[in-house]
């Protein structure tokens, strides 16, 4: 689960992890306001969206007075924002962080998150912070600096010391870094976050540190023991189809392609939209239906693509196995035609437990469909077919 | 020969009560698999397709003398399951258990350094061994007895390759899912060891996906290692959207590590023969054979 910045910082703030003083606001009418009641000579104006990279785009703005404050909320309110991260249409902007501006002497890079290989959870730090800090570490791994840290049993004192200094912090600062390092570990435990992004930690002209931006990830599989913070998920950042998919347990990813996909696993579902690329289709989604997908689930989500007016063939590419039976799929897939409406070239391929008898299913319910023996034959004829309607 | 499992290994299962435990060891049981008991605390005492139901691990163990577990404890639960199987010393511990808290897993993998356990999962389908043992959730009707070994990060995409492999007349040695997790037990550097070590295995097939570094990692375990047996891979994701989640959270990209193109790239510089195309991973099987 994604967190805004100001959710981030908020959680943050309670483990002492300092942030310049900020307040959200919703509409144009409270951005001068708000600057004024935070006070100082400059803020920053920051839309609020789950996406990163907003400073080139726009999204951040530097304003000196409190009526600038208010022109800069009017320009990114309600207005879509579109970043490397946020897809061609943008995100819509739904609220504005205003900042109080801070002079920063330099500013660096830390992040708390799960090293996958080793199975441990890492502290990673830069002297660096910024946009390009992925670029950069990918050009020079030797920068980025890694510490491993147990949230149960905290992060080690010396360990952080040393990296602080490494990082060129003394004095009172070099001690305020290991606190913080301390926290955001803590935080990523009591959390069960999965990632927990200071980029940049400034330190300010007078040698402070303060979180300038906080990307904040949370696992998913962990919000069942943390109700308090279910409530920080803001539905409104989601696709609405991708939001409808996951009310119906699907793994649904909007794209932009003119292919309907339906598909039983994330590896074949992958694997699939892969194959439809390599042949010249572009696919409109990626959807994966879980082994214990039952027939209304498959219906809710065949529903969708029925009604996706770009899309001019759907393929359906399952693989009975496990506890997901092909006539589960074919009976969902019958009673969405049937309430919908089967427009487009419909290509099946149902291999694995029952497929014969899902063919037979779709056959007896009058639903026109090609069928496909092999996942490549299966490719080919939905390419086609969706060139066809296209043309 | 297999590797991991054989037509004796004893298994427990843990959640064995549980509604889709039950269909799993069911279908297990008639596969010819020697499933011995389950645990499911509190129901100690009980018998449950005709095999009795323990307290704890190591009450089974000692009872039944199994050697490996399968773990179907609901995700709130399942770390906790998987240090108690660990703990109790079991050699092999497969985990279907979908959507654990990584933070559990985390903890799990520290109680693995220094065991005797070799953990399989979770998020997997399995491992199973064509005539001899199954424990996991897969399809066999198509699996037959072989000289492939499959280690796989996907269920559904390992039995779209096990059919083609089959159309190849060719069967497997043992398949293991590696599973879909970022924390996972087993990778696929353990998976190429075990398979270049048995005598029964001619060739090793490794199905990988976007995300993680298990694929990363077995290009460089073999770049170090001269002796060893054909080697192919696919890896699925390559027109994936980046920075997307797509079903697992083991897909997540983190600094540019994890590409399927970077994957495959390293793969291909290790020797192993890439499928390009899911459609012709048996074929690649066939031609890595006939090299050989």
């Amino acid at each position: 689960m994604n967190l805004h910045e100001y959710q981030a910082k908020e959680l943050l703030s309670r483990y002492g992890v300092p942030s310049p003083k900020a307040r959200l606001v919703r509409s144009v009418e409270e951005a001068a306001g708000a600057a004024r009641d935070l006070g100082g000579a400059s803020w920053a104006v920051k839309a609020q969206i789950h996406a990163g990279l907003r400073h080139d785009a726009g999204g951040v703005r530097m304003v000196s007075s409190p009526e600038a404050a208010r022109a800069a909320a009017e320009d990114l309110l309600d207005r879509p924002l579109v970043t490397p991260q946020t897809g061609p249409k943008g995100k819509l902007v739904r609220s504005v962080y205003i900042e109080q501006a801070v002079g920063a002497a330099r500013e660096l890079y830390l992040a708390v998150l799960v090293d996958r290989s080793r199975g441990r959870v890492s502290l990673i730090a830069a002297r660096e912070g910024g946009n390009d800090i992925e670029g950069r570490m990918a050009a020079a791994p030797g920068e980025m600096l890694r510490l491993v840290a147990d949230p149960e049993a905290g992060l080690d004192e010396a360990a952080a010391g040393d990296l602080a200094a490494r990082l060129g912090l003394d004095g009172a600062a070099r001690g305020q870094a290991v606190d913080i390092m301390k926290a955001i570990v803590k935080a990523f435990g009591d959390l069960d976050a999965s990632l927990i992004e200071i980029n940049p930690l400034a330190l300010t002209n007078d040698g402070q540190l303060t979180a300038l931006d906080v990307k904040m990830v949370l696992d998913d599989n962990a919000l069942f023991r943390h109700q308090d913070l279910a409530v920080l998920r803001d539905e409104e950042e989601l696709d609405p189809t991708e939001l409808e998919a996951q009310r119906f347990a699907l793994n649904y990813v909007h794209l932009d392609g003119n292919i309907g996909v339906m598909v039983n696993g994330a590896g074949l579902a992958l694997a699939t939209v892969d194959l439809l690329k390599q042949q010249g289709g572009e696919p409109a989604d990626f959807m994966d239906i879980r082994p214990e997908a039952t027939r209304g689930q498959v219906d809710e989500g065949f529903r969708l693509l029925l009604r996706n007016r770009k899309i001019n063939a759907i393929l359906v590419n399952i693989y009975g196995g496990g506890i997901l039976r092909c006539d589960t799929v074919a009976e969902g897939i019958a009673a969405a035609c049937k309430a919908e409406g089967l427009r487009v070239p419909l290509i099946v391929r149902a291999a694995g437990t029952n497929g014969e008898l899902a063919r037979k299913i779709l056959k007896a319910q009058g639903i026109p469909v090609n069928f496909a023996d092999s996942i490549g034959q299966a490719a080919s004829m939905v390419v086609a077919a969706a060139g066809r309607e296209a043309a | 020969m297999a590797i991991l499992i054989d037509s004796d290994t004893k298994v427990i299962c843990q959640g064995f009560t549980g509604k889709q435990a039950s269909y799993h060891m069911e279908r297990a049981i008639a596969y010819g698999t020697k499933v011995v008991g389950g645990v499911v605390p509190g129901k100690g005492g009980r018998r449950h397709l005709g095999l009795p139901v323990f307290d704890s691990v190591a009450e089974a163990v000692a009872a039944t003398g199994a050697n490996a577990s399968a773990v179907f404890v609901p995700p709130a639960s399942a770390g906790d399951a998987l240090i108690e199987a660990i703990d109790a010393g079991l050699p092999l511990v497969v985990c279907v258990t979908e959507r654990i808290p990584v933070l559990d897993m985390v903890r799990v993998k520290r109680r693995l350094e220094g065991s005797a356990t070799r953990l399989i999962g979770p998020n997997s389908q399995g491992i199973l061994s064509p005539g001899r043992c199954k424990i996991g959730v897969m399809p066999a009707h198509l699996e037959r007895p072989g000289k492939v070994g499959i280690a796989s990060r996907s269920a559904s995409l390992t039995s779209e390759v096990i059919e083609q492999i089959s159309a190849q007349r060719l069967g497997q040695s043992t398949s293991i899912g590696i599973g879909g997790d970022p924390v996972h037990g087993v990778g696929f550097v353990d998976c190429l060891e075990l398979f270049f070590q048995d005598p029964g295995t001619d060739c090793v097939v490794l199905l990988g996906e976007i995300g993680g570094s298990d694929e990363e990692e077995a290009a460089a375990y073999l770049k170090a290692n001269k002796a060893r047996k054909p080697v192919v891979a696919y890896v699925a994701g390559l027109h994936a959207p980046t920075e997307r989640r797509m079903g697992h959270a083991g897909t997540v990209n983190v600094f540019g590590q994890g590409g399927a193109a970077e994957k495959i790239e390293a793969l291909r510089s290790a020797g192993v023969s890439v499928a390009t195309s899911a459609a012709e991973i048996g074929q690649t099987v066939r031609q890595a054979l006939r090299a050989a």
